[in-house]
């Protein structure tokens, strides 16, 4: 085992294993030392969740693709890979991870580019483009893995339609290392856009905007991207058509083969000129590399609200509630903004995160939805529930699956849940 | 094939038992009992017709609460349950058990909500997977996963089985479409996993739960995400000198960046087979045929119709035809949908498997298949969705012939070995249930195994949902930990809070 670093009293050890026998000898030690482990790749999302003080175990140097097959539209790679390799590979066969992985690491203060294969499933990121390609989860086929009690097991395969036992790749999956360590993950690929293009359309307020992003998501046009950036928000995006309009701006984006996208957006852009709502005035068209940019600042929500010290909040509700939501939770010194839709929305609270918590779960209890903590001060984290709190019934299953999977509490314990 | 050794105490019991269950209804509620023997036959077997076993009684009931009173007599009485939707499993998942009570969600056939602001429909279990695309199609909007028995399958049969169909390619199965599911717990608790928005965050039950063959817990509702239908559709019919030429046209599509809507493939027999029992106008002189079918804007399925066309030629593609117009698209497919019952007309019985493979294997898998099928002395014709390597072989025999029966099951059970061989898996979508269960030791270990058990004693610790099923052997929970104390936090000892 590679030890890096030999604990003194304060800082924790950190073990950086080469290979899952590394891994399973890392945690089977733990079980006997009592000393659990915190899970990481690069630590780039270290700040999401509840803090966890423990040794550390950092997949940083399992890293590597293992097997790269573009026609078969599959990719393994070991967990520690960083995103950005991926993704560089994948592009030289004009080949993407359809889900849109954010890159949160600047929301966080940390430099783009760090994240992992095995944070971005550990998380199950999720981008813009979610309501039309799913999210971390739709694009997991297998891993393999150990438990919490320093076993080796894999599950799923490689092939995209696969129904053999239970599907724990999605369990795995938004589970923040708190049920195994992953070594090896198996995603399905797919083929790039050809092209993109968006439409920008003024908004005054929220409602008008979902109403909008609604009619142009119940159309023919595949909208693959659904935004909507207030006044105060969208001046942070560097466009200079919106900026000096000072105005809040509906994003909507299309993708795909170059004479369908173009097809599209010209149905796209009849069909808002013959919505009732007159208000809604069409700005412009955005060729593919504005378009590109513009979606990768709403994916990844640094700049347009991650600014100074406010909590970061993600909050997934139905999408037309999303407008009522937002009025109920948000303080004047807050900023927020839409996505999927009206039903993703990203809000930069300026309150103390209880207050904050109890207004945004109070609003989504209302219309049903899940409220995240996702930014915040150390001490917040540890008080404040991070992740919406469960059922009683769910609860339950969460405490016996965690016992079932981690009955020593070895792995990133308290990380989700207080306790688990 | 063996099950559990039915419980002969709990057998014996079995009037006392239905007495019990009927105890648990006032007199005005409509819950069904059936229990005389007559009656019983139509629930002793699913899709997989060639296992039968006639179930202790069934309950047909009508709420979720009353689902729960049952889970809930059951889990207290030590009674085994087995779900069941319309029972259309191909692999046995709603098979009974002698010493089991089967619960039929039929009587929850109602839409409850129509929802076109969050595209979302949300329906009781029992709905058929058609009837949800029905009840949405005059606005123009369908629910994608459509699996061959849809005019008859549940959605939460979809659900248990994780099911596909033809456009799962494009659109995804069942747990990339579903958003939120009502559930009871064996101990009859009833809980809401997701709802009507994307990601819950926090373990996601509700995709752990997709595709559990209904050893988790009885779905009672589902909340689905509901699509608007392509402007246009189309399908070609793609015929080919060879399995080989028209495996490399199917790689060659996807590694071109085409995603169609579906990718079907049909080796010489299945063709001859259903072009005589429903005359699509299939290619007779072609050894495979693909019909590739292209949805989405009008000009983009122009654009993408030329391009494969290109790629068809470039692989050497005997015939390519387009559909002119919606009657043809159907009938293109008429004979694709209507491939089992057209091997069903060839021999008295046919097997039909579900393996998945990597697709660049498929021409070595239909190689050995067919000395396979020589070997065994049994026929075999093959429908294969393409795009996604997901295998159909259907094997014919005779129940009738004796010895048919059990070369049938080892010439299957051949064909899924192969299937994982050469890295694919042993269902793509038909599930596991008692078909394949002896099976899985081909492609997990023991301790892949323990862990997949270690979920199914979180739900179920008792083991009394559809045990015997999926498992090869049935797994004892032991207290892996306990929720124990640790640093005086309780778990969730702060609920109730926001």
């Amino acid at each position: 085992m590679t030890q890096t670093f030999v604990s003194q009293t304060v800082v924790p050890r950190i073990f950086v294993p080469a290979g899952e026998a590394e891994i399973v000898e890392a945690v089977r030690r733990a079980i006997a030392d009592r000393q659990p482990l915190a899970i990481c790749g690069a630590g780039s999302k270290d700040g999401w969740g509840r803090p966890v003080e423990a040794d550390r175990l950092s997949l940083a140097s399992l890293s590597g693709i293992e097997t790269y097959e573009p026609e078969e539209l599959v990719l393994s790679a070991r967990a520690g890979t960083t995103m950005s390799e991926l993704e560089q590979r994948l592009a030289q066969h004009g080949q993407h991870f359809a889900f849109e992985p954010p890159d949160l690491g600047p929301l966080f203060g940390l430099p783009a580019g760090q994240g992992t294969l095995g944070g971005a499933v550990g998380c199950n990121l999720a981008g813009p483009r979610r309501i039309a390609g799913g999210a971390a989860r739709d694009h997991v086929l297998g891993f393999s893995g150990v438990n919490g009690l320093g076993e080796s097991f894999k599950a799923g395969g490689r092939v995209v339609k696969n129904v053999t036992g239970f599907d724990l790749a999605k369990l795995l999956a938004g589970s923040f290392g708190t049920l195994a360590i992953l070594s090896q993950i198996t995603l399905k690929v797919l083929p790039a856009p050809e092209d993109s293009c968006s439409i920008l359309v003024f908004a005054e307020d929220a409602a008008g905007a979902i109403d909008i992003m609604g009619a142009a998501l119940r159309s023919p046009h595949e909208i693959s991207g659904a935004a909507y950036l207030p006044a105060r928000v969208v001046r942070r995006l560097g466009v200079d058509a919106v900026t000096q309009a000072a105005r809040g701006v509906v994003v909507l984006r299309i993708e795909g083969a170059a004479p369908s996208v173009a097809a599209r957006t010209s149905g796209l852009r009849d069909l808002l000129k013959t919505r009732a709502d007159k208000s809604a005035g069409e700005i412009a068209d955005v060729a593919a590399v504005e378009s590109c940019r513009i979606w990768r600042e709403i994916r990844d929500v640094a700049r347009l609200i991650g600014d100074g010290v406010r909590t970061i909040w993600h909050i997934s509700v139905p999408p037309a509630a999303g407008a009522r939501i937002a009025a109920a939770i948000a303080d004047a010194d807050d900023d927020l903004y839409f996505d999927w839709g009206g039903g993703r929305i990203w809000l930069a609270s300026a309150s103390e995160p209880a207050v904050a918590a109890a207004r945004i779960r109070a609003a989504v209890a209302a219309h049903g939805g899940h409220a995240t903590l996702i930014r915040a001060r150390d001490e917040a984290r540890r008080t404040v529930a991070v992740f919406q709190p469960p059922s009683r019934a769910e609860a339950v299953l969460i405490g016996r699956l965690k016992d079932n999977f981690d009955p020593h509490r070895i792995l990133n314990p308290g990380r989700m849940y207080a306790g688990l | 094939m063996r099950m559990p050794e039915p419980d002969a105490a709990t057998v014996a019991r079995k009037d006392e038992i239905v007495r019990s269950l009927e105890g648990l209804f006032a007199p005005g509620e409509k819950a069904a009992i059936i229990s005389d023997a007559v009656q019983l036959r139509a629930f002793e077997c699913d899709g997989l017709s060639a296992y039968r076993t006639r179930p202790l009684c069934v309950v047909l009931p009508e709420t979720t609460e009353q689902v729960a009173r049952v889970l809930r007599h059951c889990h207290e009485n030590k009674i085994k349950v087995v779900a069941r939707g319309s029972g259309t499993s191909l692999s046995g998942g709603a098979l009974p058990l002698a010493d089991a009570v089967v619960v039929g969600l039929s009587k929850f056939n109602r839409m409850l909500e129509i929802d076109y602001a969050n595209r979302v429909v949300v329906a009781q279990s029992g709905v058929t997977n058609l009837s949800i695309s029905e009840a949405v199609a005059a606005e123009g909007f369908y629910y994608a996963p459509d699996p061959s028995s849809q005019i008859a399958c549940s959605i939460g049969g979809n659900v248990a089985e994780n099911s596909g169909g033809v456009h799962c390619l494009k659109y995804g199965l069942t747990t990339n479409n579903i958003l939120g599911v009502e559930m009871v717990l064996i101990d009859g608790e009833i809980v809401h996993l997701g709802g009507r928005h994307l990601d819950a965050g926090g373990y996601d039950l509700l995709g752990l739960v997709t595709g559990s063959e209904g050893l988790l817990g009885i779905v009672t509702e589902v909340t689905v995400r509901i699509l608007r239908r392509p402007e246009v559709a189309e399908a070609a019919l793609i015929g080919f000198p060879s399995a080989e030429s028209a495996g490399a046209c199917v790689a060659a599509i996807i590694g071109a960046g085409i995603i169609p809507a579906g990718m079907e493939m049909m080796d010489r027999p299945a063709i001859h087979a259903t072009e005589a029992f429903v005359h699509a106008g299939y290619p007779m002189d072609a050894e495979a045929l693909l019909i590739v079918e292209l949805d989405g804007p009008a000009v983009e399925v122009a654009y993408l119709r030329e391009r494969v066309t290109e790629i068809a030629k470039s692989v050497g593609a005997n015939s390519i035809q387009t559909s002119a117009n919606e009657d043809e698209r159907l009938r293109f497919w008429a004979g694709r949908k209507a491939a089992f019952p057209a091997v069903g007309r060839l021999a008295p019985d046919y097997f039909c498997m579900d393996g998945t493979i990597p697709r660049a294997k498929l021409p070595l898998v239909l190689t050995r298949m067919s000395e396979m099928s020589e070997r065994y002395g049994l026929g075999v014709a093959n429908v294969f969705h393409a795009g996604d390597g997901n295998l159909h072989p259907l094997i014919m025999y005779d129940v009738n012939k004796p010895g048919d029966l059990e070369k049938a099951e080892e010439f299957g059970a051949e064909i899924l070995r192969l299937c994982v061989e050469v890295g694919g898996v042993l269902t793509g979508e038909h599930g596991v249930g008692v078909e394949k269960r002896d099976l899985m030791g081909e492609m997990f270990s023991e301790t892949d195994l323990d862990q997949q058990q270690r979920v199914k004693c979180a739900f179920d610790p008792d083991s009394l949902l559809n045990p015997g099923k999926v498992f090869p052997t049935l797994h004892r929970c032991i207290e892996q930990g306990r929720t124990h104390v640790h640093h005086g936090e309780l778990p969730f000892a702060h609920l109730p809070r926001l």
